[in-house]
C-alpha cells in the first residue's frame, strides 16, 4: 500500500519544517503550502489523503477552505486560538478532528491515524466495535461486556452507536443531536447529557472512561487504558 | 404649593415607604398628662423586645427617683450622659454621638419634647431622634398630648397652662403610636399619693391642669390622636397601593396667613382640618401694597409662620396681587382648592368700612369653595404696632416742589386771565394737585389740594385776597379739588407698588435667568463652582463658598470673596450638612451658632456639595423674602454641577473602557504570537530525540518538555485572565453533567498530576448544572493544578461534590502544607501566591484569580478553606439553587 499523503497548510515556515520532518519520520509522504491558494492547488495537483489545515492564513480564513476538501481529503484542524466556538464550527463544516497549538506531536500523530484509518476503512468492516472489554455489534444491534448483554434505551443505543461509526473522532453537540434527535432539537444539549451519564452507568460502573466528554465542543469514543 | 392629582400614584408614598425601609422605627408611648405611667410602659415593652434578642439600650430614661421604675431600668445597658456646662446651670444631656457609635437595634429615648441645653448639637430631643432614626435606629420615646404642636392651641385653651416645648406632628406621623390611658380618678389619686413626678416650680401651675375635666378633655385629645395615626397610616398604604377613589376625593386646604402672630392658629386650624379630610394644605402669603411695608418683625414673624406650616407638613407658597382676595381667588382657581381657612380678625367697624371685608370678598369672590372663617385672637397692642403700614418718611423736598407748582400755577393764572375770570382758573390747579399725588405720594397730593384751595380762594374768589368764601359753589370747588387729590394719590400709589412689586418679580427672574447663563458658560467644576459662589454673593450680598466631598472629607473649592479657611466649628456644620443633606447653621434649625449658613446641593444622586453664606455685618446670612429664590438658585446650582460632575465621570469611564480594551488586544495578541513558537519547540524537541537522544541529551529533552508544558499554561492563563479583566466573558451557558466535566479536566491535566492519584467522588445522581462548560473546564483544571503544585508527593488529590440544601457543592481537596491562616480570602486575589512558595512551586499566580473570576461570572461563588485530618487545602465552588436544572 502507499504511504498516505499528507498536506501541511501552515504559514509559518518552522512549523512546516518540523511536521514534514516528524511526519516523514512516521513515514507519510507531505506536501506543504503556506497559503490558501498554494493549499487549493495542492489539493488539485499532488491529490493528499489529509489536510493538517491551519485556520489562521494570510490569504484567507481557513475555516473556508473546509467544504473546499470535503470529499477529496480528510481535514484536521490546527489552531493556534483556544477558541471553541472557532472548532465547533470547523467540525460541524466537515473537519473531521482538531489539535490545539501548541500540540503534542505523538497526540498529532495519534489523531493522523485515527483519522486515516476511518476515512479508509468501509462502514461494513466497522460493524463490530471493541473497546477493551466492550463489544458493540452494529448490525446485531447489541452491546456486551464480557459476555454479558448490556440493555439500553433506543436513545442509548443511537447515540452510542453514532459515536461508534466514527471511533476515535469527535462528534459535535449538533451532529450528534441532529443523527438522534433530528433538526429540531440542536440545542438540547441536556439530552445528550442525561444519555451519556446513564450509558457511563451501565456500561462502566467502574469508571472505565471510554466516552470522552471534549468540553464545550461534543463527544468522542475511545479506547480505554 | 401642592397641585398633585389625588387620582393618581403618588411618587412620594412610594419614596416615603422606600426611605423608611432603611430608617429606624419610631415607636411613641403618648400620655394624656404627666403621671400616667408611659415610662413604665416603655420600660417594659423594651424588656419583652430585649427578651426576643432585640439589643436595646438607654438613651435616657427619667426616672424621677421612683424605685419601681429604677428597678425596670436594671436589664438595660445605660449609654452615659454628657455632662454640659451651662451658663446657669449645668445639665446632664443625652449623649446622640455615643449612641450613633454604639449603634444598638433600639434605644429608649424618654421625653421626646425635651429641649437640650444650649450648646448641644440639635436645640431640641426630637432632632436628635431623628438623627437616630436616620442611622437606622430604633427608637421608643414618651410624650403628653400638650406638647403635640397642632393640639397644643387647644390644651393651652381650656388648661390655661401653656407649654413652649412641642414636637412636630410629623415626627408622629411616621410614629407607632401607643396610648397609656388610665382613667382621670386613678390619675388624681395618683397624684395624691405622691406618685406623679411634679418640678416644685410647676407645682402650684399644675393644680388647675389637673382637674378632673381637664383630665377627661386631655384624655379624649390623645385617643383621638392615636385614632387619627392608625388613619394616616392606612391612608399611606392607600396611597402607596393608589386607591385613590377611596380617599376623599380631591380635597385640597388652603389657609391665608400674615405677618399677624395669630396667623399661627390658624395654620393649626387648617392642618387639623387638612387631616381630618386627609387633603394636602398649602398656607398662602399674598403680597399686597400693605404687606410690602411691613416692617422687619413683622417680617420675621411672616417667616415664622411659614416655617411652621413647612414644620407640619404643609406647603408655602406666596404671590403678589393687587389685594388678598384676588390673590386668593386666583390661587385657589390655579390650584383646584376645596377648602379656604382664613381668620376674621376683630377689626373695627369703621376698617371694615374703609377696607371692605377678606370674607365677604372671598365669598363672592369664589365658586364652589368652602370658607372657613375662624376668630383670631385679640391683636395685642406691641404686634399690631408693626401691621401698621410703615410711614414713608417726610420729605421737605417734596412739599416745595408741590408749593412751587401752586405758586406756579397761580401766577400763570394772574397773567393770562386775570382775576376776573375765575371759571377757568379751578381747572389749572388740578395739574399741581395731580402732578404731587402722582410723584409724591398721597400727604404730598393732599398738601396740594389744600394749599391750590387756598390760593384758588385768596387770589380768585369775591372777596378777592381773604380766605373768605361768598358763592356756596366755590366751597364744592374747594372740596372737588381735594377730593382729586386723594383719589389720585391713592390710585398711583397702587399702581406704583404693583409696578415696584413686578420688576422685584423680574429683577429675581432676570438675576436667575442671568445665573443659569453663568453656569452654562463653564467648563471646568472649579470654574463651576466660582461662578455659583460669585453669583450668590452678588445675588444675596454676602460671602460665599462652596465645598465639597473629596475623599470622606469636606474641601473647599470656591470662596467669592476669597478669604480665611472656615474654623473647625463651621466645617462640622458643613459636614453635617453634607451628610444628611438637609441645611445647617445660621438662622436654621441645626447648629444655628455657627456664623455661617450652609445649603446642601441635592440631586437624586444625593447631596453633591454644600453652600455656605455668610454676612459681615453678623445678621442672618438670607432674608426670610429671600428664601425662594435662594431655593432656586440652589436648585440651579445642583443641577449644573451634577451635569459637570456626570460628564466627567462619561469621560472618566470612556477613558477606563479604552484603556481596557487596549489591555485586553494586547494581551489576547501576545497569548497567541506565544503560541506558535511553543508549537515550534515542542515539535522541535520531539524531533531532537526522535533522532538524537543520547544518555546526555534524555535528562535535557525532558527538563525541555516540562518547561514547555509551564510556558503553554501560563499562556493559556494569560489569555483567560484578559478576557476575565476586559469583561469580555460571553458566556453560553448549558446543562453540563458534573462527572463528565470533571472526567475531562482529569483527563486534561493527568499529566501535571501523575504523581498523585485521583480519588472521584461525584455522585451520579446530581442533577446537571447551568454553567457555561469551557469557563468551568479552566476553572477546575486551574483547581486541579493548584492542588498538584501543592499536594505532597505521592499523595491522592480528592474531588468531591456534595448536594446541600441550596445548591450544589464541589470541592478539590489535597493533601499537604494547606494556606497560612488568614489568607483564605486573599488567596483568590491576582498574583497572590502562598508565602514562601516562590521558589519551590511554579504558577504565575493567576490560576486562582481565574477560577473565581471565571466562577462569579457564571453566578457560582468560590472559597478556600484548610481541611484537618488529613491536613491540606480545600477548594470549593458552589452553585447556587438556582443553577441546578430539575426534573
Amino acid at each position: 500500500m502507499t504511504p498516505a499523503k499528507l498536506l501541511i497548510v501552515d504559514d509559518e515556515a518552522a512549523i512546516r519544517r518540523l511536521l514534514r520532518g516528524t511526519l516523514v519520520r512516521a513515514g507519510y509522504g507531505v506536501v506543504e503550502a503556506d497559503s490558501a491558494r498554494a493549499a487549493l492547488s495542492a489539493l488539485a495537483i499532488d491529490k493528499p489523503d489529509l489536510v493538517l489545515l491551519d485556520l489562521g492564513l494570510p490569504d484567507r480564513d481557513g475555516l473556508e477552505l473546509i467544504p473546499l476538501f470535503k470529499g477529496h481529503a480528510a481535514v484536521i484542524v490546527v489552531s493556534a486560538r483556544d477558541q471553541t466556538g472557532e472548532k465547533v464550527t470547523a467540525l460541524d463544516l466537515g473537519a473531521d478532528d482538531f489539535v490545539t497549538k501548541p500540540f503534542d506531536t505523538d497526540e498529532l500523530l495519534a489523531r493522523i491515524r485515527t483519522t486515516l484509518r476511518h476515512r479508509l476503512a468501509s462502514e461494513a468492516e466497522t460493524a463490530l466495535v471493541q473497546l477493551g472489554p466492550i463489544t458493540l455489534d452494529l448490525t446485531m444491534r447489541r452491546v456486551t461486556r464480557d459476555d454479558t448483554e448490556i440493555r439500553l434505551t433506543p436513545k442509548e443505543y443511537a447515540f452510542l452507536a453514532e459515536l461508534a461509526k466514527h471511533p476515535g473522532r469527535v462528534l459535535t453537540h449538533h451532529q450528534l443531536l441532529r443523527a438522534i434527535w433530528g433538526p429540531a432539537h440542536l440545542d438540547d444539549v441536556e439530552y445528550l447529557r442525561v444519555v451519556v451519564r446513564s450509558l457511563r452507568q451501565k456500561l462502566a460502573p467502574d469508571g472505565l472512561a471510554i466516552i470522552r466528554n471534549e468540553v464545550g465542543i461534543g463527544y468522542r469514543l475511545v479506547r480505554p487504558g | 404649593m401642592n397641585t398633585r392629582d389625588p387620582d393618581r400614584p403618588e411618587p412620594e408614598a412610594f419614596l416615603r415607604a422606600a426611605a423608611q425601609e432603611s430608617r429606624g422605627r419610631l415607636k411613641v408611648f403618648l400620655g394624656a398628662a404627666p403621671g400616667v405611667g408611659k415610662t413604665y410602659e416603655m420600660l417594659t415593652d423594651a424588656a419583652a423586645r430585649q427578651r426576643d434578642g432585640c439589643d436595646v439600650v438607654i438613651g435616657v430614661v427619667e426616672t424621677h427617683g421612683r424605685t419601681e421604675t429604677e428597678a425596670l431600668t436594671r436589664p438595660f445597658e445605660i449609654i452615659a450622659r454628657r455632662h454640659v456646662e451651662g451658663a446657669v446651670r449645668a445639665h446632664d444631656e443625652m449623649d446622640l454621638d455615643a449612641i450613633l457609635a454604639r449603634h444598638p437595634r433600639l434605644v429608649l429615648v424618654d421625653e421626646l419634647a425635651h429641649s437640650n441645653a444650649p450648646g448641644s448639637r440639635h436645640p431640641k430631643r426630637y432632632q436628635d431622634v431623628d438623627e437616630l432614626l436616620a442611622a437606622g435606629i430604633d427608637v421608643f420615646s414618651t410624650i403628653n398630648v400638650q406638647h403635640i404642636e397642632s393640639l397644643n392651641d387647644i390644651v393651652a385653651s381650656f388648661t390655661r397652662v401653656r407649654v413652649r416645648e412641642t414636637v412636630p406632628d410629623r415626627m408622629l406621623d411616621d410614629a407607632d403610636l401607643e396610648v397609656v390611658d388610665i382613667p382621670p380618678d386613678e390619675l388624681i389619686d395618683r397624684l395624691k399619693a405622691g406618685k406623679v413626678y411634679v418640678p416644685d416650680e410647676a407645682a402650684r401651675a399644675l393644680g388647675h391642669f389637673f382637674s378632673k375635666t381637664n383630665l377627661q378633655a386631655l384624655r379624649e385629645l390623645a385617643l383621638r390622636r392615636a385614632a387619627q395615626a392608625v388613619d394616616a397610616e392606612l391612608l399611606g398604604d392607600l396611597r402607596a397601593r393608589a386607591l385613590a377613589g377611596t380617599f376623599a376625593a380631591g380635597e385640597r386646604v388652603l389657609v391665608a396667613v400674615d405677618a399677624a402672630p395669630t396667623a399661627a392658629e390658624l395654620v393649626r386650624a387648617a392642618k387639623r382640618l387638612a387631616d381630618a379630610l386627609r387633603a394636602p394644605w398649602t398656607a398662602l402669603h399674598v403680597k399686597t401694597e400693605r404687606s410690602r411695608r411691613l416692617g422687619a418683625d413683622a417680617q420675621a414673624q411672616l417667616a415664622k409662620t411659614l416655617a411652621l406650616v413647612v414644620q407640619l407638613g404643609g406647603a408655602t407658597a406666596t404671590i403678589p396681587a393687587p389685594t388678598v382676595v384676588a390673590g386668593l381667588c386666583d390661587f385657589a382657581a390655579e390650584a383646584r382648592i376645596t377648602q379656604i381657612v382664613v381668620g376674621k380678625s376683630l377689626r373695627s367697624w369703621w376698617f371694615e368700612r374703609r377696607h371692605g371685608s377678606v370674607v365677604d370678598a372671598l365669598v363672592r369672590g369664589i365658586d364652589g369653595v368652602a370658607v372657613h372663617v375662624l376668630p383670631t385672637g385679640k391683636p395685642n397692642a406691641s404686634t399690631d404696632g408693626t401691621l401698621r403700614p410703615a410711614r414713608a418718611p417726610l420729605r421737605p423736598l417734596d412739599y416745595a416742589l408741590t408749593l412751587g407748582m401752586v405758586a406756579a400755577v397761580t401766577g400763570i393764572a394772574e397773567i393770562t386771565t386775570g382775576p376776573k375770570t375765575v371759571n377757568s382758573v379751578d381747572m389749572m390747579y388740578l395739574v399741581p394737585v395731580l402732578a404731587a399725588a402722582t410723584l409724591f405720594g398721597l400727604r404730598a397730593g393732599l398738601f396740594a389740594g389744600v394749599v391750590s384751595a387756598l390760593a384758588y380762594n385768596f387770589f380768585f374768589l369775591p372777596p378777592l385776597y381773604t380766605f373768605t368764601i361768598d358763592d356756596p359753589a366755590n366751597i364744592v370747588t374747594v372740596l372737588v379739588l381735594l377730593t382729586v387729590a386723594v383719589i389720585v394719590s391713592q390710585l398711583a400709589a397702587r399702581t406704583r407698588v404693583q409696578a415696584d412689586l413686578a420688576a422685584g418679580s423680574a429683577r429675581a427672574n432676570a438675576a436667575l435667568a442671568g445665573f443659569s447663563r453663568q453656569l452654562t458658560g463653564v467648563a471646568t467644576t472649579t470654574a463651576l463652582a466660582q461662578s455659583i459662589c460669585a453669583e450668590v454673593a452678588r445675588l444675596f450680598d454676602v460671602r460665599a463658598v462652596l465645598l465639597v466631598p473629596q475623599r470622606g472629607d469636606l474641601g473647599m473649592i470656591a470662596a467669592v470673596p476669597p478669604g480665611e479657611p472656615l474654623g473647625s466649628v463651621e466645617m462640622a456644620a458643613a459636614q453635617w450638612v453634607a451628610d444628611k443633606g438637609r441645611p445647617a447653621g445660621r438662622g436654621s434649625e441645626t447648629l444655628a451658632a455657627a456664623d455661617w449658613l450652609f445649603q446642601p446641593l441635592n440631586t437624586a444622586r444625593g447631596t453633591l456639595a454644600v453652600l455656605g453664606l455668610a454676612r459681615e455685618d453678623g445678621r442672618d446670612p438670607v432674608r426670610p423674602d429671600q428664601i425662594a429664590l435662594l431655593t432656586s438658585v440652589l436648585d440651579q446650582s445642583a443641577l449644573a454641577l451634577d451635569r459637570m460632575q456626570l460628564e466627567a465621570e462619561m469621560a472618566q469611564v470612556s477613558r477606563l473602557k479604552e484603556r481596557d480594551r487596549l489591555r485586553a488586544t494586547l494581551l489576547a495578541s501576545v497569548s497567541h504570537d506565544l503560541r506558535t513558537p511553543l508549537t515550534s519547540i515542542v515539535a522541535a524537541a520531539t524531533e531532537l530525540r526522535a533522532v538524537a537522544a543520547t544518555p546526555t541529551t534524555t535528562p535535557l529533552l525532558d527538563m525541555l518538555d516540562a518547561e514547555t508544558q509551564r510556558l503553554r499554561r501560563f499562556v493559556a492563563n494569560l489569555l483567560d485572565m484578559a478576557r476575565i479583566e476586559a469583561g469580555a466573558l460571553n458566556l453560553k451557558v448549558e446543562a453540563t453533567d458534573l462527572t463528565d466535566a470533571v472526567a475531562s479536566a482529569v483527563h486534561d491535566v493527568r499529566r501535571a498530576l501523575d504523581s498523585h492519584s485521583i480519588l472521584l467522588d461525584v455522585p451520579p445522581e446530581l442533577p446537571l448544572v447551568r454553567v457555561d462548560p469551557q469557563l468551568f473546564h479552566h476553572c477546575l483544571i486551574n483547581l486541579l493544578d493548584n492542588a498538584g503544585k501543592f499536594a505532597l508527593p505521592g499523595t491522592p488529590v480528592t474531588i468531591a461534590a456534595t448536594r446541600r440544601h441550596d445548591g450544589i457543592e464541589l470541592a478539590v481537596l489535597d493533601e499537604g502544607p494547606g494556606l497560612p491562616p488568614g489568607s483564605e480570602a486573599r488567596i483568590f486575589e491576582t498574583f497572590t501566591r502562598v508565602e514562601g512558595s516562590d521558589r519551590t512551586k511554579d504558577g504565575t499566580g493567576l490560576g486562582l484569580a481565574i477560577v473565581k473570576g471565571f466562577a462569579e461570572a457564571m453566578g457560582l461563588s468560590v472559597a478556600a478553606s484548610n481541611r484537618d485530618a488529613p491536613h491540606g487545602a480545600r477548594f470549593a465552588i458552589r452553585f447556587p439553587e438556582t443553577l441546578l436544572v430539575r426534573g
